[in-house]
């Protein structure tokens, strides 16, 4: 492939299955296409927040473990859970959480053939996103008042 | 009667079982569905019950666990949950790690950590509650 001359050129760069560079136009992408749409901003954090919720699965393990070993396992785990940091991890964990479960009901909504349109895809996306603040608000909410 | 004429490459027996090149057919996607599913009610219970004992005692979360009615409900959760994060965990593998070496090697370690940590788990809810 010569220099490219031709600003346009720059679309123009495509690459085959093995990696190896050819001259032809790639798909809507990176410049050429808007990358914080709703939809797909969503989409990708369902993967994110997916990713999230497995890794505080450890701390439930962590949890269950220590609950198993005894009481001084199990105080350390409380004490780093309560900790600033354990709390703004579980914050996060809850938040994620709430989001891949709701992400979840729209996913299935979807496996059921409806909702493709874009008012309702928006719609139920607006929905996803008020309801994981209510819920994850709902949740540290309740955590509080047993808390104090 | 006409000849019987295959218009495709594939064998008719292939298409009948359509399991498809990967030969898992659908199991992965809809095994994903079902344990999201089982996942739904099981994860608001556990999130809300979590949240009702921020300061439990060791002697409170431990009765708490041991509860048959927790103890189960939290054996299921820990069999559906980990089942869907190792193959929600390998859709994402797959769909990012490049390299046929990369690739199996992530895929193997993410299964066996989530194999390992669900036995963990529910050994210790077990150890708990029998």
């Amino acid at each position: 492939m010569s220099k490219i001359t031709d600003a346009r050129e720059a679309v123009m760069v495509g690459r085959r299955s093995d990696g190896t560079l050819v001259r032809r136009p790639l798909s809507p992408h990176l410049q050429a296409y808007d990358m914080l749409q709703m939809t797909s901003a969503l989409s990708i954090t369902h993967r994110i927040t997916g990713t999230i919720w497995s890794i505080g699965l450890v701390f439930l393990v962590w949890w269950l473990c220590a609950a198993a070993a005894g009481e001084s396992a199990f105080n350390a785990v409380q004490w780093v859970l309560g900790s600033f940091l354990g709390v703004l991890g579980l914050m996060a964990v809850t938040a994620a959480a709430w989001y891949h479960t709701l992400a979840g009901i729209r996913h299935l909504y979807w496996d059921s053939g409806r909702g493709f349109d874009l008012p309702t895809t928006y719609l139920t996306g607006r929905a996803v996103l008020i309801g994981t603040a209510a819920l994850t608000a709902l949740t540290w909410l309740i955590m509080l008042i047993t808390w104090i | 009667m006409a000849e019987p004429s295959i218009r495709t490459l594939r064998s008719p027996l292939g298409r009948v079982r359509g399991l498809g090149s990967a030969k898992g057919g659908t199991h992965h996607w809809w095994m994903q569905r079902v344990t999201s599913i089982a996942l739904l009610p099981l994860t608001i219970w556990l999130v809300f019950s979590l949240a009702r004992m921020p300061d439990s005692t060791w002697q409170e979360a431990t009765a708490w666990i041991g509860r048959p009615f927790n103890a189960v409900l939290l054996l299921a959760f820990l069999a559906a949950a980990f089942h869907h994060a190792a193959y929600g965990l390998q859709e994402v593998i797959e769909d990012y790690v490049r390299g046929e070496l990369t690739r199996i090697g992530a895929l193997l370690a993410v299964k066996g950590l989530c194999l390992l940590l669900w036995l963990a788990s529910t050994l210790a809810v077990l150890r708990i509650a029998v």
